[in-house]
């Protein structure tokens, strides 16, 4: 308990509360009621039509597919990230370290130019591709390999610190037991750091599905093509199609908000099992 | 934590794991960023600085660098009063506010761009008050500020939220003991101990700000040498079939990009050391 004197009398304590609500109100719900208002404007059959006409349709098949392919490279690199930079000190580990959270912190833009650089028609490996009849750049594989880039750090930030907190005396024990590698870090390893495991790929798939400013440089932006649902809201909005528009972000509003709770289920879950 | 090295014997798949981490880092991060690097060098460095001293890039760069400066301050200044509340207080719905602060990472980038930008429009729930105010939000460097402390609210918040429960009450009731005023006690000993963490946060909302397209392509208007942000004209540019300028400017946000990472790592190291 604290004493009296260092707390805040009661009004400044209320002033505090209510002027957070107030930036809560402008900052977080509001926009997140105008979603669901603006989607709704023309009635629930208006929405339901915007959502599952065919170019929405293809846009939200497409939106999976680049996940599910995304996700599990992502999951697997985090995965040997944990093992050789959470389980073993070399040098240069905190380089690597820094290399691996840099994608986080270029443009989105940027993170989408390279590919162009590399794969478009005038990149280095443009007329190689074109001689073949392959397209990466304004395809799904380069709306692939974008979303892997921007969304590359998220598993290996939560895996590879709790691996290094979780030290290796398990797996020694597991080893001296006379467990091979893959017992070894199936059946110990990979226990421990599952809700951190989990928790980067609710993340990951958060920011792959709703990857904007990368994919929209090497999409190209064709529709029923290469439009991901973020790209599809943008084509609609430019078009006026307001209504449309904020129904498809509604689909996206319920992805992130169904992150959310997962974020917040496993997190809790994570502190339950913390010894 | 044990500090001792780890025989490579004892524990095995040390070689494979790693191969494979730097394999990836190499392709999917390190290839492609070099790639531009190297399209950047293939011209002079006169073409370099020709290609970013133009009076449009100038200006594109100055309105990013100057409005992600501000919204990161004002996101520092938002993040500590929410921190604050959420961590110090207890009130009916705090769990509820606590998961939604992350409202902004979850959101798709243009999600909150149509959403902020409709909000804001002059014809908008907010945008028409604050229009009959005299303030136009909305395709002003102002939407872009708000689009950005919208983006960069949950890097100050979350920052700042584990350093403020780690406080010690110890300390505070020695300030007041010693018969320093409330204020006072927040000035003197609590800000310090929370600098570093707040400094963090507005450096990450900053790095966020600098690069974002998504959520302010939107609401800025993209009027040229007005709203026109960086990322924005890189996009622009290469649309124009500028790759060389695209490239020019897309090369000064990454060294951008990496030197905020270096200053972050720092901040980092000094924000451990200052919890202890």
């Amino acid at each position: 308990m604290t004493a009296p004197r260092s707390r805040e009398p009661r009004a400044v304590r209320l002033l505090l509360i209510g002027l957070a609500l107030a930036a809560f109100a402008l900052f977080l719900f509001v926009p997140l009621a105008a979603v669901f208002v603006e989607a709704f404007r023309d009635g629930a059959r208006a929405w339901l039509a915007a959502v599952t006409e065919p170019d929405a349709r293809h846009a939200l098949k497409l939106t999976l597919l680049v996940a599910v392919i995304a996700v599990p490279v992502n999951a697997f690199f985090g995965l040997a990230a944990g093992w050789a930079l959470g389980k073993f000190r070399f040098p240069g580990r905190s380089f690597v370290l820094t290399l691996v959270d840099l994608p986080f912190a270029v443009s989105p833009v940027v993170a989408g130019l390279v590919f162009v650089l590399l794969f478009g028609r005038t990149g280095f490996f443009g007329p190689w591709l074109a001689d073949r009849g392959l397209e990466i750049v304004f395809a799904l594989p380069g709306i692939v390999l974008a979303t892997v880039f921007v969304t590359f750090p998220f598993v290996a930030r939560e895996v590879v610190p709790l691996m290094q907190s979780q030290g290796t005396d398990e797996e020694e024990a597991a080893r001296v037991l006379g467990a091979g590698f893959f017992t070894t870090f199936f059946r110990v390893t990979l226990p421990n750091v599952k809700w951190a495991l989990l928790y980067g790929i609710v993340l990951c798939t958060a920011r792959a599905v709703g990857e904007f400013g990368a994919v929209s440089v090497v999409s190209g932006h064709v529709r029923g093509e290469t439009n991901t649902l973020p790209l599809h809201v943008e084509t609609l909005y430019n078009e006026y199609a307001f209504q449309g528009a904020f129904a498809a972000a509604s689909l996206l509003t319920f992805v992130a908000l169904a992150t959310m709770v997962a974020k917040a289920i496993v997190s809790r879950r994570a502190r339950e099992e913390a010894p | 934590m044990s500090r001792r090295r780890v025989s490579p014997s004892l524990l095995p798949g040390f070689g494979p794991a790693l191969g494979v981490t730097l394999l990836f880092l190499s392709l999917v991060v390190l290839a492609p960023l070099a790639a531009l690097l190297a399209t950047t060098l293939r011209g002079t460095p006169r073409e370099f600085l020709a290609a970013v001293s133009t009076p449009r890039v100038v200006a594109a760069v100055r309105l990013s660098v100057l409005v992600s400066l501000g919204a990161a301050a004002v996101s520092a200044l938002l993040g500590l009063l929410l921190g604050w509340v959420l961590v110090r207080y207890r009130f009916p719905g705090r769990r509820l506010l606590d998961t939604l602060v992350d409202l902004p990472f979850a959101l798709p980038t243009a999600v909150a761009g149509i959403t902020l930008t409709t909000l804001y429009a002059p014809t908008g729930w907010l945008g028409r008050p604050l229009a009959a105010l005299g303030v136009p939000v909305a395709f002003t460097p102002l939407g872009i500020g708000v689009a950005l402390v919208f983006l960069g609210l949950p890097f100050t918040v979350r920052t700042l939220q584990p350093v403020l429960a780690s406080l010690d009450p110890e300390v505070e009731e020695a300030a007041a003991s010693l018969g320093a005023t409330r204020l006072e006690t927040f000035r003197r000993v609590l800000l310090p101990e929370l600098l570093p963490a707040l400094l963090t946060g507005s450096t990450l909302a900053f790095a966020r700000g600098l690069g974002e397209y998504g959520s302010v392509v939107f609401i800025s208007g993209n009027m040229p040498m007005r709203t026109e942000i960086a990322p924005l004209l890189v996009m622009t540019k290469l649309e124009q079939y500028d790759v060389a300028g695209a490239t020019a400017l897309a090369t000064l946000l990454l060294v951008a990009s990496f030197l905020l990472l270096l200053v972050l790592n720092r901040l980092e190291a000094w924000a451990a050391r200052a919890v202890r």
